[in-house]
């Protein structure tokens, strides 16, 4: 139902938050850890990438229907 | 979702908190604390878990008990709770037992019967070892009681045939039996009547006939007597030897004649006593008075009265005789007078001679026989005048001879008369009474024979008259019979004429009022036809009103499918029905409407979000713009319940005052204002209230249509009621 498309986006942008905040602090670490001298930037900069693209896809889900797509029409 | 979310990262983040909380004083008491306070705080963890888990065991298993329902759903959900149950608080006491119960008395039927069967086969060892020793006796005895009891009982039922016959038929057969009785009886008297007079007769008919030989002997011997007493007096020439036999023989003759007369005498004494004891048995005999022994009575009287007359005939010969032989002896002893005389004359003459004339004749002198001559005309001069006077006398003598035996014959006579007289008297009596039992005799035949001539009369006379009766009755019965017949067939023709009238009546009367209550209830059962139709087009609207107001919970109600098929099956025929059931819409009749309360349970669901997202438009719709919208919501304090004015200005479309009045419409009812309300929503509000929007305007359709069903069907209904 229609009010229940709200928090189900919030449970998506959520899981994805977590999830890309978990995959970027992982990332961060593993990199931090490989590459950068056990470093906390790369965590810092892995979970700060991940929070940001949760982020933008927050709010390409929530601004999703009002989106317009168009068309280009080429005149003849 | 959002709730629990946030729920659980509060609950992880204080479960962090508290374990960074828990951890930063352990860190140090681990320091300083022993091994124990750490197991013991596990300990106290593990014994409060293992509390917990006991407790909710206990528990569980507690209400299980109490409630039997919860035990059911305990064992349904979890595998072997069952078995758990039974081992702590036995079997389940109803639902389940249900089947038990059937098992259970299967069971004891099982049980019993196996009881039975144990039973059974136990005698059955038992008599079988009897058996062959029982049934042989067992049947026969049976059957011999059977046989026996059917014996008797047909003896009984021949008894009773008997009886029964035997009752009927006694009175002839008894009357036959005490006649043949009474007949032995008789006989029986009769031969020992008989058989008496029979030995009274032979005795005393021997006794008569030896007094009769007696007294034969005795006139014989005094016949012989008196003959010899004349020769010994004839012959006095004989010489003396023969004198001395015949005296001699005279008195042997003379004895035994005295002996013959003593026998006769004693004889016929014996014979009268004979003859008496004959009487007196006959005298028995008549006062037994048996009829047909009378001949028999009559015989022995005959033979009595013979035996009585040859007695009395021989007596009177011996009386003759001893009559005659008194002659002889008187002459006898005149001429020994006689003789002595003239002895003595012819002694005083001549003494010397003796006695016996003939010795005489040479010894006689001229003297003696001149004496002996002058005797002898001596004598004969005496005896001449002797005669003379005895001629003289001779009349008188013959007269008074005459008179003495006409005085005699008289007396002999009368007493012969006398005799005679009775003889013939007993005579005629017997033949008296012979007759009169012949006659008897005759009497009883004839009468017999007239009697059965009479019974057999009688018995036609009966049959005829009879017949004559039966005829007479007959003929008087049929009459009878046929007048009583007609009069009954009179009065059953009359009878059913006028029950066929009555009955032409009430038929036609029926018929009459049949066919005003066939019209009646025909017009009733139009009537009631429409009001039917009309109440059950009432009610079946009714039904969709009251699926309308029927939810659980935030379902849906039913799908109204059902009911509006009913609905139309019940008001075929009617357009405006049938209009307005088409218009329901597709998804009230699939899926079913939501109604007034869940939506308005909805509704408030709604507004909160509707509330949050209060900014959210087209234009202004990323994150940000989310989070100040939520925080204006927070923020923002506004009356939940505003009263929408009678006219909405563009200051009212806004979304909080809006959800003001919506939540107003809709907590006084008004669902149709708010769905208006809610309505002019725009953007993201819009959107989360959309839903909610084609619910509402789904359940106002409904409600519409339903409405108007529902009006139409009451007034129909007013319409049908008949006032009475």
């Amino acid at each position: 139902m229609s009010e229940g498309e709200l928090g189900r986006k919030w449970d998506r942008c959520l899981a994805d938050c977590a999830v890309k905040l978990g995959a970027g602090l992982g990332l961060g670490i593993v990199f931090s850890v490989l590459f950068f001298k056990r470093r906390t930037w790369p965590i810092v900069l892995g979970s700060g990438m991940g929070l940001g693209m949760a982020y933008s896809n927050c709010q390409q889900d929530f601004q999703a229907p009002y989106l317009l797509h168009g068309k280009c029409v080429k005149e003849q | 979702m959002l709730h629990a979310c946030r729920n659980a990262s509060r609950a992880v983040a204080q479960q962090c908190l508290c374990d960074k909380a828990s951890l930063r004083p352990l860190q140090p008491l681990r320091r300083y604390t022993t091994h124990r306070e750490s197991g013991g705080s596990a300990g106290k963890i593990v014994a409060a878990s293992l509390l917990f888990v006991g407790g909710g065991f206990g528990g569980t298993i507690l209400y299980a008990k109490w409630d039997p329902k919860f035990r059911q759903n305990v064992e349904q959900s979890i595998p072997y709770a069952d078995k758990v149950f039974d081992v702590t608080l036995g079997p389940a006491p109803y639902a389940v037992p249900m089947p038990k119960a059937t098992t259970k008395p299967g069971r004891l039927q099982s049980s019993y019967m196996s009881e039975v069967v144990k039973e059974s086969k136990q005698p059955k060892p038992k008599g079988k070892k009897s058996e062959p020793a029982d049934a042989p006796p067992a049947p026969a005895p049976v059957e011999e009681q059977k046989l026996e009891g059917e014996k008797e009982y047909e003896k009984c039922e021949e008894r009773g045939h008997e009886v029964l016959p035997a009752v009927k038929e006694r009175p002839p057969e008894e009357v036959a039996a005490r006649l043949a009785k009474q007949d032995q009886e008789e006989q029986e008297k009769i031969a020992s009547l008989a058989a008496m007079l029979e030995e009274a007769l032979g005795s005393t008919a021997r006794l008569t006939l030896q007094a009769i030989a007696a007294q034969d002997a005795a006139v014989q011997s005094i016949n012989s007597h008196a003959g010899k007493l004349k020769e010994a007096m004839e012959e006095t020439e004989a010489s003396a030897e023969q004198k001395s036999s015949q005296w001699r023989g005279l008195e042997d003759a003379l004895s035994e004649r005295s002996k013959a007369l003593d026998e006769a005498a004693d004889t016929l004494l014996k014979a009268k006593d004979g003859l008496e004891k004959l009487r007196g048995v006959i005298e028995d005999a008549k006062q037994a008075n048996i009829a047909r022994a009378k001949p028999q009575i009559l015989s022995a009287e005959e033979n009595l009265h013979n035996m009585l007359v040859d007695l009395d005939n021989v007596v009177k010969k011996v009386q003759a005789a001893q009559s005659e032989a008194k002659i002889v002896a008187q002459y006898h002893e005149l001429v020994a007078v006689a003789k002595e005389q003239f002895q003595k004359e012819l002694d005083s003459i001549t003494p010397d001679i003796q006695a016996g004339w003939k010795g005489l004749n040479g010894r006689l002198t001229t003297d003696d026989l001149n004496s002996l001559v002058a005797h002898a005309h001596r004598h004969i001069d005496q005896l001449n005048k002797e005669l003379a006077e005895q001629r003289v006398r001779e009349q008188q003598h013959i007269e008074t001879t005459l008179r003495q035996q006409k005085t005699e014959h008289k007396r002999a006579l009368e007493v012969a008369v006398a005799k005679a007289l009775e003889q013939y008297r007993a005579e005629i009596q017997l033949e008296q009474d012979k007759k009169l039992e012949e006659v008897r005799e005759v009497m009883e035949v004839e009468m017999r024979t007239q009697l059965l001539r009479q019974t057999a009369a009688h018995t036609d006379h009966l049959r005829d008259v009879m017949k004559v009766q039966e005829q007479e009755i007959k003929a008087e019965v049929e009459q009878e019979m046929a007048h009583r017949l007609s009069e009954q067939e009179t009065h059953f023709r009359h009878v059913t004429q006028e029950q066929l009238d009555e009955f032409t009546l009430d038929m036609n009367a029926a018929y009459a009022r049949l066919k005003g209550i066939e019209q009646a209830i025909d017009s009733h059962a139009i009537a009631e036809e429409e009001a039917r139709k009309a109440h059950q087009l009432w009610l079946s609207v009714e039904a969709l009103n009251d699926i309308l107001k029927t939810t659980l919970g935030d379902n849906p109600t039913e799908p109204l499918n059902t009911s509006v098929q009913a609905m139309k099956a019940n008001c075929a025929e009617n357009e405006f029905t049938e209009t307005l059931s088409t218009a329901l819409p597709e998804v009230a009749l699939s899926r079913g409407v939501y109604s007034e309360a869940s939506l308005r349970v909805r509704f408030y669901i709604i507004r909160k979000l509707v509330r949050r997202v209060a900014m959210i438009d087209e234009t202004r719709n990323s994150l940000y713009q989310y989070f100040l919208s939520y925080l204006q919501s927070l923020l923002l304090m506004e009356p939940q319940q505003l009263k929408p004015p009678a006219q909405l200005s563009t200051e009212d479309l806004d979304t909080f005052k809006l959800l003001s009045y919506a939540t107003y419409s809709i907590e006084h009812g008004d669902l149709e204002l708010a769905t208006k309300f809610i309505n002019q929503l725009k953007g993201e509000s819009r959107r989360v209230a959309q839903d909610w929007l084609n619910e509402a305007r789904l359940t106002l359709e409904t409600t519409q249509v339903v409405g108007l069903l529902s009006a139409y069907a009451n007034a129909v209904g007013l319409g049908t009621t008949q006032v009475e």
